[in-house]
């Protein structure tokens, strides 16, 4: 492919190098959540990666300037060789972090990544009960194996922190999942309301979360906040649908951080692939440093150049970056629109009647799976 | 009190960047000089006595001053979970 190649002097914004990579090794999961960030086209193991590829993404990763990667998936513990991607990443010098579900990951396993040098692990949560986390996941027995797992990590004190996803179903649960953390000896928690690209639009209905939930969750974490200094720190994402302003889109398109897929496609973001006019180089076929700086998807929305009103004349588009892309693509149909959840939004009351209307639904979820897979909630993965 | 770098939070020269920086969960501490300093001292074994007396011999700067500086900067740091004090 030909993309157009402007010296750094030359360009309108000055691009700094990225801070932070997210490795999504594969796309299989035991686990079939239906606000999963994973692109609804779900890339086969034939497909993925091998671990050397992996090895030499690292190495170019952290001479580009990145010092965090996360270790993502999918379920990255589906990859066989995980311990040797951990160990390879801690040798080209960056902190390692892995995403995961813990699910079906033995003590034996979690031993072997603490030796080959894991920094940190974030634990996902899908409720806070069995019954809860089940039905989210789609998998029966998931929450007791996760739980051991949990314990496992404890015992080893490898650093945790929870991730927990809320939503319409599960956010009454939240001060639960707070305790959980602590109990956990969890050192932080992720507390994120659900975005709705990809998977996750198909449920809408069923996910949406009530204004007065929105409410009592901003409440519950600034509660935690002040009582649980010093002990746990919570890092919040509320929910955009229901705020006048759009969810801030990272530092900026491609400032900083990128996505490895697991097939190689190299993204400025993890939901990226919902931009249908965007196109990805490979990181098997270009270095990293050119697709960095000269891809034209990392290009595609550096800058303000690609903005329209109300955004263009808008003081806090150096704040919010317009909002988030991927959002404006699937609310508006255009990904350089204003992110249609900000009040100025022309699309911004037609947003919030549908929001409206959707917590009142109550949809289906619909689990995420491979195209011609039938997967059934309360399967066995 | 002896502060402790916690597992999961580093002490890290960004050779790219050509700065120094404290690695932890999602987060990258950029360290100006003073911070570097101070945190270099921590051994998991020195309180903060200790380090503070060391940084005023090197610095050539009141025990006093530095003492409230350094108290400080380990508050901020234990806050936010980067730091354990170990009685
Ligand atoms: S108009 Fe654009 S820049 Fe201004 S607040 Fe809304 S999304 Fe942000
Ligand atoms: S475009 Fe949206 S999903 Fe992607 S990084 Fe920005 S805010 Fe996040």
């Amino acid at each position: 492919m030909t993309v157009q190649h402007k010296p750094q002097a030359a360009r309108a914004v000055q691009v700094p190098a990225p801070m932070a990579m997210l490795a999504e090794l594969t796309h299989r999961c035991p686990l079939s959540c239906p606000y999963c960030s994973n692109p609804v086209e779900l890339t086969r193991k034939e497909a993925e990666l091998p671990t050397e590829a992996w090895l030499d993404a690292f190495r170019q990763a952290a001479d580009l300037g990145v010092l965090q990667v996360h270790l993502s998936g999918g379920e990255p513990a589906a990859r066989r060789d995980l311990t040797e991607l951990i160990a390879g990443a801690r040798d080209a010098g960056l902190y390692v972090n892995l995403i995961t579900s813990a699910i079906g990951v033995t003590r034996k396993r979690l031993e072997a990544f603490d030796a080959a040098g894991l920094d940190h692990i974030q634990l996902s949560l899908q409720g806070t009960n069995p019954e809860m986390a089940d039905m989210i996941g789609g998998y029966r027995g998931g929450y007791e194996r996760k739980m051991q797992a949990a314990a496992w990590i404890k015992e080893l004190g490898i650093p945790l922190t929870l991730n927990t996803v809320l939503h319409r179903k599960n956010l009454h649960q939240l001060p639960r999942a707070i305790d959980m953390a602590v109990e956990m000896g969890a050192r932080r928690i992720e507390v994120a309301i659900v975005q709705f690209h990809g998977w996750a639009l198909r449920s809408r209905a069923a996910l949406m979360p009530t204004l007065e939930q929105a409410e009592e969750a901003s409440r519950v974490v600034a509660e935690a906040r002040k009582r649980l200094k010093g002990v746990l720190v919570l890092d919040y994402v509320p929910a955009d649908y229901h705020t006048a302003t759009p969810k801030r889109c990272m530092g900026g398109w491609g400032m900083t951080g990128l996505n490895i897929a697991p097939d190689g496609q190299v993204l400025p973001c993890h939901a990226a692939q919902t931009i249908p006019h965007l196109t990805f180089d490979r990181i098997t076929e270009r270095p990293l440093r050119d697709i960095w700086y000269d891809g034209a998807a990392f290009n595609a929305y550096r800058g303000d150049d690609w903005m329209q009103e109300p955004c263009r004349s808008c003081d806090l588009k150096t704040k919010d970056f317009g909002g988030c892309r991927c959002q404006a693509m699937a609310l508006a149909g255009d990904a350089a629109a204003t992110d249609p959840t900000c009040a100025k939004s022309p699309l911004n009351a037609a947003v919030r009647a549908q929001a409206a209307e959707d917590q009142q639904g109550d949809g289906a979820l619909v689990y995420r799976a491979f195209e011609d897979a039938t997967k059934v909630p309360f399967g066995t993965g | 009190m002896t502060p402790v770098l916690p597992r999961g939070v580093r002490l890290h020269h960004d050779r790219v960047r050509d700065r120094w920086v404290l690695l932890a969960p999602e987060r990258v501490i950029d360290l100006d000089p003073i911070g570097h300093a101070i945190l270099s001292e921590i051994d998991g074994a020195s309180a903060v006595g200790e380090i503070t007396d060391r940084l005023a011999v090197k610095y050539d700067a009141p025990v006093e001053q530095i003492g409230g500086d350094v108290r400080e900067y380990l508050a901020g740091l234990a806050d936010r979970r980067f730091l354990d004090m170990v009685p």
